[in-house]
């Protein structure tokens, strides 16, 4: 038991709920709930999209893996961050001049299809609950490892503070929480690393031969990876349901270009971070705890460096900032995915069945609850595959699904409503192909093995060709409004009437 | 008060226009923007294919310089342990050296296609 971890957990959890329900009080209208009424300016909304985006992976997953796997783990944080530079060239400012709330908006308002819109619904709910996943697993094993608690306290608990928050004040207030918890977790991770680095470095002496570890590696199987693992990185941000969601929130397209960068810069300064942990987790922490689980190394490192109270002051602040970022990646997926289940499931069978439309914020809370309580529970039925491992499964399936959508949908004039679909279900089917070997664990040896649980490199490129071939064959089903609608995506607001 | 109880109005002398004709006056290219024109839309393509351009040209520089760094290390193997000051380069590139180029390089992208709107409002705005 670690008292001081549990009140530092405590401590975060009681700021998210409070700065969340202040929120309450401004938001009223149905677009304060998903969009914050869209008047965030970029400095905050830039913080607000950074804290939202550094998920349970970053926080602690990196620094385990790169502490198992060596230097080659270096590329997921740049990764991560490209793919945000990636989503400022192609799409930030299109897609905030289009005006949609959600993916299956932008779907339905550029192919003119509610068949579409369906797809990209299911699609955004499955990438969501594969992304809230490890959250939930990544909460259980912070709250394990202070208190010795089962890890299923760790995901109710993050689910009741989640709901708390999105629930009861939506969107508005929770871009002040996810902007307070970028700062809470840069703080909680570079602090430590600080001091850590300090009492290294009295201890050293000389240079650290750190051997093959330290070496990035060259053959086949290591550059597959390594190129795959981008490619799915880079292209999946831009498909992730919660990063869109948080575009919206732009004044205009300038802002959402604006934003991106204050994004890209605040990312940069937080990935430094995780890599000092690995490292100095490779020199002092040679085996870890028994029954512990990688994922967990960078909350033992200040113990096995150094003992006493310092010891315990690191370990609480490392186990609040894992905990804010558990709880603001955790809240941003679940208001998307809520988003998406009131627009499309809830209030029309909600209407349906009272005949007339339910006040809007009922049936939201009733989807938020929805989206918390399905993966929480799926989270203790799957068996977990590791924070990184997980979340770069769901930057896979959003590469191959709504990377070739946005992409092409924004620049492309020629792209159909059938060759969408073809190209959505292609890319679904890739996704559930590899998804089934994972949480399966059907391992095949060699190359067939490494492209099955390396899928970007094929599915992305199969998904982008067959979206292009099936339009290209099916020349009558461009939608009819395609030329007004990408005027729309790219004039300038400027020229266009308030 | 009915139609037909309201007192008559003044006559008035209806007279032709004092102009002859209509005068012509150019439409601006912004009204065809905002009244969604064919006209406007093919203004349209043109920004379009400008800023796919600096898009795509800003990603093939970053395909040949993240892209390159793995087959650098597979070409020349020395490159993976040689060290710049404290650390090895794999380290000082991968994980610090990328960060702040990527932002300039984002920055220099917001500029460069806020140029191009900026471009695109002034030919068109004046009409």
């Amino acid at each position: 038991m670690r008292p001081a971890s549990l009140a530092a957990i405590a401590l975060v959890c009681v700021l998210t709920v409070t700065v969340g329900t202040l929120g309450l009080r401004m938001s009223r209208a149905t677009s304060d709930f998903y969009v914050a009424g869209r008047t965030v300016t970029p400095r905050r909304n830039a913080s607000a999209i950074a804290g939202e985006y550094l998920s349970a992976a970053s926080f602690l997953g990196v620094a385990g893996l790169m502490y198992q796997r060596g230097i080659d783990i270096l590329w997921f944080p740049v990764g991560w961050t490209v793919g945000y530079l990636v989503l400022l060239v192609l799409v930030a400012a299109p897609l905030r001049r289009s005006g949609a709330y959600t993916l299956s908006d932008f779907a339905e308002l550029r192919l003119e299809s509610r068949q579409i819109r369906g797809f990209a619904s299911l699609l955004t709910v499955g990438i969501g609950f594969l992304y809230l996943l490890p959250q939930f697993q990544g909460a259980g094993l912070a709250l394990r490892q202070a208190t010795g608690w089962p890890a299923w306290i760790g995901a109710l608990l993050v689910s009741v503070v989640v709901l708390a928050a999105v629930g009861v004040g939506g969107m508005r207030s929770i871009t002040l929480v996810q902007a307070m918890q970028y700062w809470i977790k840069l703080t909680a991770i570079a602090i430590p690393a600080f001091v850590l680095l300090a009492i290294w470095s009295q201890h050293s002496s000389g240079p650290v031969e750190l051997g093959d570890w330290a070496v990035p590696s060259t053959d086949p199987a290591g550059l597959y990876t390594t190129y795959s693992t981008m490619l799915a990185l880079c292209l999946g941000t831009m498909g992730l349901p919660h990063v869109l969601v948080r575009f919206y929130t732009n004044p205009d397209g300038r802002d959402a270009r604006r934003t991106t960068v204050g994004v890209l810069a605040l990312l940069g300064g937080f990935y430094i971070f995780p890599p000092v942990y690995a490292v100095l987790g490779h020199i002092h922490l040679p085996h870890l705890a028994p029954g512990t689980r990688v994922d967990t190394m960078a909350l033992q490192l200040p113990e096995a460096m150094t003992d006493g109270r310092s010891a315990t002051l690191l370990t609480a602040v490392l186990a609040g900032g894992a905990f804010a970022a558990f709880l603001s990646t955790a809240s941003g997926l679940v208001i998307s995915v809520a988003g998406v289940v009131d627009q499309d499931v809830l209030r029309p069978l909600v209407a349906r069945r009272t005949g007339e439309d339910a006040h809007s914020s009922v049936s939201y809370r009733m989807a938020a609850t929805v989206a918390v309580i399905v993966p929480a529970l799926l989270s203790r039925v799957v068996e977990p595959l590791g924070l990184a491992a997980t979340v770069t499964l769901a930057f896979a399936v959003a590469a191959s699904t709504f990377a070739p959508l946005l992409v092409l949908g924004v620049w492309w004039h020629r792209l159909t409503t059938t060759g969408a679909l073809a190209g959505l279900a292609v890319g679904t089917l890739s996704a559930l192909v590899t998804l089934g070997a994972a949480f399966l664990h059907v391992e095949p040896h060699g190359w067939p093995g490494l492209l099955l649980a390396q899928p970007a490199a094929w599915s992305v490129p199969l998904a982008f060709v067959t979206m292009v071939v099936v339009s290209r064959l099916t020349p009558g089903k461009v939608p009819p409004h395609t030329n007004r609608t990408l005027s729309r995506l790219h004039t300038p607001e400027s020229l266009l009437p308030p | 008060m009915s139609p037909a109880q309201r007192p008559p109005s003044e006559r008035v002398r209806v007279t032709a226009s004092r102009r002859s004709a209509p005068r012509h006056t150019a439409r601006p290219v912004a009204d065809e923007l905002s009244d969604q024109t064919v006209l406007g839309e093919i203004y349209v393509r043109g920004l379009m294919r400008a800023q796919l351009r600096l898009a795509l040209s800003l990603l093939l520089l970053a395909v040949l310089l993240l892209g390159g760094v793995p087959v650098l290390f597979a070409m020349l193997p020395q490159t993976r342990t040689v060290t710049l000051g404290p650390l090895p380069l794999p380290w000082v590139t991968l994980g610090l050296v990328v960060y702040p180029a990527i932002v300039i390089s984002a920055r220099y992208y917001v500029r460069a296609s806020e140029r191009l709107e900026a471009a695109f409002v002034d030919v068109v705005g004046r009409g």
